[in-house]
């Protein structure tokens, strides 16, 4: 019976700082300023469809980037030897050791109009690109800060993959293409769904990136929420249920992907 | 005989400094059951992986129905293998992982279906296609990795100790199933163990390794009967291995006495090992022995106690259905047909001796399942 003790301080943890605030966003979502029952709050979000389509847009973007980049780095990762395997995590996981905000200032003094990248194309009489305050650094951002999150869960499900199923793969008659496509494919399906999740959750929801790396050109979720609770259109029951909105698409994205993987092991969900 | 089928030549393996296979040379004939028996390391993994094409040898030949095929890959090989831990393909069901090799050939849909019921069919597991393979027990699971390998009709069939991982009375049914399939679909099996009565059981040829090389290749009977050296002997079921001395012809010494043998061709003189099984030695009064000792520990076996005696400083294993109390002096007598008489080698001196029996006994009851010294 002491587990059940045991238990006692999550299980509170959980209620304040879980259940209390999602049902405090609920009920923000369907009140007005007065405190009275609406459903204005969902009606009014019609003229946000432009700002839904970019966020999850951008993200659906950063993260195909992040699968197409980070799932052959898995790949080639997981076959190299004990020694280089260690020293490429580390180098990996080190930027995220680093604080974000100074990794993604870095990012802006390198695409300035003045910046690094720019001043080293005029010393080469090169023509000088327009990069800050677009989608694609946005995309850019989001793909160097998130990149570790696809990376590692693919990763660690390839690692496991026993070289012996490799063998009897080979053993009758697979040839390399065909034990990717039929062995070592349907075995990471896990490292990918959940390195998906990892990556598409925060980048659908950033707000920092876009404001940093995308100026006022590129409004997604994450600035118009965070406007609604710091910004001059202060309105936090419109940004409860933008917010509450958010979390359903977010919901529906995953459960598409779960019946995508269905039949797979391991945990997709966060 | 059948024709040859198999051949290597002079293979040599070395990992780093480590020489795992000493210039090896063995052939296997075509609709052979072929085991390689020996401990942990001996290089009988190794082997096999060579004839799977999983591993080149450092130098040597390896050559399949006369053609050379060093430089063949594993899936271009007619072989197929049965994993150690079956290496069964967890996300397809048992149907799938049985059609894998059949899809890749291309094989017709029908044909495939029909082949694949056949296969689950002989292997005991009719109509469980649609399971998963994690709903299946390990002995299912065996029989699952046989299925994948033999559907494909190769011409040889490698088993790398399929059983290690099954109880003893699974391990024992196996054994003589799969002694039936072998005959039944009439291929060459090339299996390999540690596990010296598997070996007997199961095989037409065994061939017992150690330290990278062949000590003895023989019929079950043969090894048992005539091993080549003390260590074959020992490895090979229960050995007393004795200092000896070939007077001529027919009469061998031990212990300044004379006993009639019947092995030949020994020089006058010479020093051999004289091999005496345990259960070829009866327990007499002393006065009609040919030798005495004491009894220095009893062990109750079930079949047969397993007695000590100690000869003079010299323990010595029997096993007799007769009990004798601990500290009991006893006479023994060997019949002629009793005594093996082996050239002295290498091992001679390293083994047969149960003076340290508790311990021996123990090794030789657990001996760990193939660790990693022979995996690579």
């Amino acid at each position: 019976m002491r587990n059940k003790y045991l238990a006692v301080p999550y299980v509170v943890w959980m209620a304040v700082f879980v259940v209390a605030p999602l049902v405090l966003v609920v009920v923000y979502a369907f009140t007005a300023r007065d405190g009275g029952l609406t459903l204005s709050n969902f009606t009014s979000m019609h003229q946000y469809v432009g700002v839904f389509g970019n966020s999850f847009l951008l993200a659906l973007i950063a993260t195909a980037v992040c699968l197409a980049v980070g799932y052959p780095m898995a790949f080639l990762l997981a076959r190299e030897g004990e020694r280089i395997r260690q020293i490429a995590i580390m180098l990996i996981m080190l930027p995220m050791w680093m604080n974000f905000l100074l990794r993604t200032y870095a990012w802006m003094s390198l695409l300035e109009d003045t910046g690094l990248i720019n001043r080293l194309l005029s010393l080469l009489h090169l023509p000088t690109l327009h990069m800050i305050n677009t989608p694609g650094a946005v995309v850019l951002g989001m793909v160097y800060n998130f990149l570790p999150f696809m990376v590692l869960p693919i990763y660690s499900v390839m690692e496991k993959i026993d070289p012996k199923v490799i063998e009897a793969a080979q053993d009758l008659g697979a040839d390399s293409v065909t034990v990717f496509r039929r062995i070592i494919l349907p075995l990471s399906l896990p490292g990918v769904l959940s390195g998906i999740t990892m990556v598409f959750i925060p980048s659908v929801s950033t707000f920092v990136i876009t404001q940093l790396l995308g100026g006022s050109m590129t409004m997604l979720l994450g600035d118009l929420i965070q406007t609604q609770f710091m910004g001059t259109a202060y309105n936090p029951h419109l940004g409860s249920a933008i917010a509450l909105v958010m979390m359903l698409l977010v919901l529906v994205c995953m459960a598409i992907m779960n019946r995508f993987g269905e039949g797979e092991e391991g945990a997709v969900m966060l | 005989m059948s024709k040859e089928l198999i051949r290597l030549t002079d293979c040599v393996m070395k990992f780093d400094d480590e020489v795992v296979l000493d210039h090896l040379n063995l052939y296997i004939n075509d609709r052979e059951f072929l085991t390689l028996l020996g401990p942990s390391g001996c290089g009988k993994t190794t082997t096999l992986r060579i004839i799977g094409g999983f591993q080149r040898p450092t130098s040597g030949d390896v050559f399949f129905d006369g053609v050379r095929i060093n430089d063949v890959p594993p899936h271009k090989r007619k072989v197929n293998t049965v994993f150690q831990r079956y290496a069964l393909f967890t996300h397809m069901n048992i149907f799938e992982n049985v059609a894998f090799g059949l899809r890749i050939a291309r094989t017709p849909e029908s044909e495939i279906k029909r082949r694949v019921e056949e296969a689950l069919a002989l292997v005991n597991l009719p109509g469980y296609g649609k399971r998963s393979v994690n709903a299946l027990s390990g002995g299912q699971q065996q029989r699952v990795a046989i299925a994948r390998a033999i559907v494909n009709r190769p011409q040889v069939l490698l088993l790398d100790e399929p059983l290690g991982a099954l109880d003893l009375k699974l391990r024992k049914d196996m054994q003589i199933e799969l002694k039936k399939i072998q005959q039944q679909v009439g291929i060459t099996f090339i299996y390999v163990t540690h596990d010296q009565e598997e070996a007997l059981t199961m095989s037409d040829t065994v061939v017992v390794m150690n330290a990278g090389k062949i000590q003895q290749i023989g019929s079950p009977e043969d090894i048992y009967n005539e091993p080549k050296n003390a260590f074959v002997a020992d490895f090979i079921g229960e050995s007393n291995i004795i200092d000896g001395l070939m007077h001529e012809d027919f009469v061998v010494g031990m212990y300044g006495r004379k006993f009639p043998c019947l092995d030949q061709g020994f020089q006058p003189g010479e020093q051999v090992d004289v091999v005496i099984r345990p259960e070829d030695i009866d327990i007499v009064p002393v006065d009609q022995g040919q030798l005495t000792g004491t009894v220095t520990e009893v062990t109750f076996k079930g079949m047969h106690y397993d007695i000590i005696v100690d000869f003079r400083g010299f323990k010595w294993l029997i096993q007799t259905t007769d009990y004798s109390p601990v500290g009991e002096r006893i006479g023994v007598k060997i019949d002629p047909d009793g005594f093996h008489i082996m050239h002295k080698s290498a091992y001679s001196g390293m083994f047969g001796d149960y003076s340290s029996y508790s311990a021996e006994y123990e090794e030789l009851n657990e001996e760990a399942p193939e660790g990693d010294g022979d995996e690579k």
